[in-house]
């Protein structure tokens, strides 16, 4: 059994919190011990990743995902050598390469081809090696009519091409990618992951930390999910990524609650019907002669939970709280739902539906269910309203409401009709592997 | 310090072409380019030789005659230096893009700044011994020059890895750098003949690493024979303490530079 190429066993990285303080302090510390922090006080550091250990086995494609500012980043420049760790301890066999930053020791002034020689040189080439694969460095970043116009030329793609494409021929036994590979047009990007595939194959060793986890789930052997400098999770790219897609969900949940609250709590200005737009744009916005009064919108899972956030398939209750003061008995209740950009996806009223309006008194609870929410993933924006039947608004909530749509499936515009594919004849094609949609009902969010 | 030494002799290669990046890109687009090199210590020269002829004739030295070229002898070197921690005091903060995004040995930078002085002053001896000959004065003991060379070397490398450690950590060093280094012009003898000062004075320049060194230069290249072998010998011997310490704080303070730059 082969050395696994990284070894981390309790890594830890603490970073002073105020940079330009202390400096007396942290000088003496440095000089006396060699360490930054000696003489801190806890609440003068600030701990960017706590106790993580992992291992990744010789030529594994491993991914690192987490939210901004969870320490994938500081995990990768401990991995890289650039920094120290606080505790711990961290091996790392063979030559890295490291895609964090491309291009970082170019010079402006000088030509592209001997910024290639000298950033070569710094990644850990001979000048032999240099030569040898020069000319394989340009054909890939199809700089060849551009190599000899210094680098300040450049425009920031082309830039970035010569950096990755130098750093890719390093030809290093552990690669570290730090979400670099938005580098270029599609194509160029396409090129990469080639390159990577190419990496994989000859059984390189990889580190990729990405935010697009379609990516780190189709190239990734095994991945590890960075909470709060702390590792949350590790194992299978699709049991984590989900695992992690479904915390994320339960964010957005817990933000989406805290706008209603915020949105409750400072009612919009009142705005007439005419103001909503001069060109007729979606605006939000509640108007209306209040006789009838709105006091309250709760959207609700089958289970009858306060949820924002939804996949498609799921129960949607509108729950519609009202109060009238006086008795009316013109009354309509009413329903839009639109997408963020405010097309209409759906509108109801109960006059439409040819309900009769009888007697609306007092305080009333009514309750639109959506049974089965086909829609693709997106924000969406909620219209409700209590009117008279020729229109008149008593409380008209236009876009105050939001709900977002998860889903597993990138399908796009706004409907997903019940669908199914079928094939005949001389055609084949492997069937898509069983991905359920995200269970939101039971994981309740990290801040409830 | 020995672990030190290594670690740049490793790294030759990317010293090497390092400096050569930073004299290409120095004169890029400029029209007179590589000229630059002989023409400013010239027209420093010119300078100082105008204000001590023309403007304080009484104060200059009247035993070294020709002034100008005297003077060629020791402001050569000291540019050297004085630019050499001058930039190196920087070179950290300007190279913080390296420092933290690439696996880089950060004690590179300092040495490149010394070494890419040291080639502009290369370019230029041959104008001053090109003077030295004309005037007669070139004897073999201007073969002994590569010594105080040596000495100034591992001198300035020592300071700038000092500095340039230092300045990450408290950047107000750049400033007051800057000053010290002017007072250190003048307590160096660039201007005036070493001989010619006494009392106190002369204890604070004998202290004074540099003056032993700018007098090798200036007996070895001017006056054309040489008997400041003590001298130099002193100054080598704490230049390489010098070094020593500057390799150990170096190394002290080098897992924190990428935090602070």
């Amino acid at each position: 059994m082969a050395r696994p190429a990284v070894q981390a066993h309790d890594l830890a990285k603490v970073y002073r919190r105020f940079l330009h303080q202390n400096q007396f302090k942290t000088l003496k510390s440095a000089l006396l011990t060699g360490s930054l922090l000696t003489d801190l006080r806890p609440d003068q550091t600030f701990t960017a990743l706590d106790g993580v250990s992992f291992e990744v086995p010789r030529g594994c494609t491993f991914g690192v995902i987490g939210e901004n500012g969870s320490g994938k980043s500081t995990l990768l420049k401990l991995l890289a050598g650039i920094t120290k760790p606080t505790r711990g301890r961290l091996e790392v066999d063979g030559r890295v390469s490291a895609l964090i930053e491309l291009g970082a020791g170019f010079h402006p002034e000088i030509s592209g081809r001997e910024n290639v020689a000298i950033n070569g040189i710094m990644l850990g080439l001979t000048r032999r090696e240099v030569e040898q694969r020069f000319d394989e460095i340009v054909a890939f970043a199809e700089l060849e009519r551009f190599i000899d116009a210094p680098v300040k030329t450049y425009s920031s793609g082309m830039y970035m091409r010569l950096g990755f494409a130098v750093a890719i021929h390093v030809d290093p036994d552990v690669l570290l990618i730090d979400e670099v590979l938005a580098v270029g047009d599609e194509a160029f990007t396409r090129k990469c992951l080639d390159k990577i595939g190419e990496f994989r194959r000859r059984g390189k060793t990889i580190v990729l930390v990405s935010h697009s986890l379609g990516l780190v789930e189709k190239m990734c052997d095994d991945v590890l999910w960075v909470r709060r400098g702390r590792k949350a999770d590790q194992g299978d790219p699709k049991r984590v990524v989900d695992a992690y897609l479904t915390y994320v969900a339960g964010g957005e949940e817990a933000l989406l609650r805290q706008q209603v609250q915020a949105d409750a709590q400072a009612p919009p200005p009142e705005t007439a019907p005419g103001e909503a737009g001069p060109e007729g744009g979606y605006r939000e916005g509640r108007w209306g002669s209040r006789a009838v009064e709105i006091t309250q919108v709760r959207l609700v899972d089958a289970r009858g939970r306060e949820r924002h956030v939804y996949v498609p398939g799921e129960s949607l209750t509108v729950e519609l709280h009202l109060r009238a003061e006086q008795p009316v008995d013109d009354f309509v209740f009413g329903l839009g739902l639109f997408t963020a950009d405010g097309v209409s996806v759906y509108g109801t009223n109960t006059h439409l539906e040819d309900w009769r309006a009888r007697r609306l008194e007092g305080t009333a609870r009514v309750a639109l269910t959506l049974r089965d929410l086909r829609l693709v993933e997106g924000t969406y924006l909620l219209d409700v309203a209590v009117h008279q039947k020729d229109g008149t608004p008593y409380d008209y909530h236009r876009g105050l409401y939001s709900l977002r749509v998860k889903s597993r499936v990138k399908d796009v515009g706004i409907y997903r009709p019940e669908h199914a594919w079928s094939f005949s004849g001389g055609v084949e094609l492997e069937p898509p592997r069983p991905r359920p949609e995200l269970d939101l009902s039971e994981e309740p969010g990290p801040e409830a | 310090m020995l672990q030190q030494l290594a670690t740049l002799f490793r790294y030759r290669l990317l010293i090497q072409s390092l400096v050569s990046r930073e004299l290409k890109a120095r004169y890029r687009g400029s029209v007179l380019g590589f000229l630059w090199s002989f023409i400013n210590p010239l027209l420093l020269l010119l300078t100082y030789g105008l204000v001590f002829t023309y403007v304080f004739p009484g104060v200059r030295s009247k035993t070294v005659e020709p002034y100008f070229l005297f003077l060629f002898c020791g402001i050569l070197p000291w540019t050297w230096f004085q630019a050499s921690i001058a930039e190196a005091s920087g070179v950290l903060i300007a190279g913080g893009n390296l420092i933290k995004k690439v696996l880089f040995p950060a004690e590179v930078l300092p040495v490149v700044t010394v070494f890419s002085n040291l080639v502009h002053m290369l370019l230029a001896v041959p104008v001053m011994l090109f003077f030295l000959a004309w005037e007669g004065r070139l004897t073999w003991s201007a073969l002994l020059f590569p010594l105080p060379l040596l000495v100034q070397l591992v001198f300035t490398l020592g300071l700038a890895l000092i500095f340039s450690a230092l300045t990450v950590h408290f950047r107000d060093l750049r400033d007051i750098l800057s000053h010290v280094l002017h007072l250190w012009f003048w307590g160096s003898p660039v201007l005036y003949f070493y001989g010619d000062i006494q009392g106190r004075f002369r204890a604070v320049l004998r202290l004074n690493p540099l003056s032993h060194v700018l007098v090798s230069y200036q007996q070895m290249l001017f006056a054309g024979s040489f008997d400041h072998w003590r001298g130099l010998a002193l100054a080598g011997a704490v230049s390489c303490l010098v070094f020593a310490l500057g390799a150990f704080l170096f190394d002290r303070l080098r897992d924190t530079l990428a935090e602070e730059v």
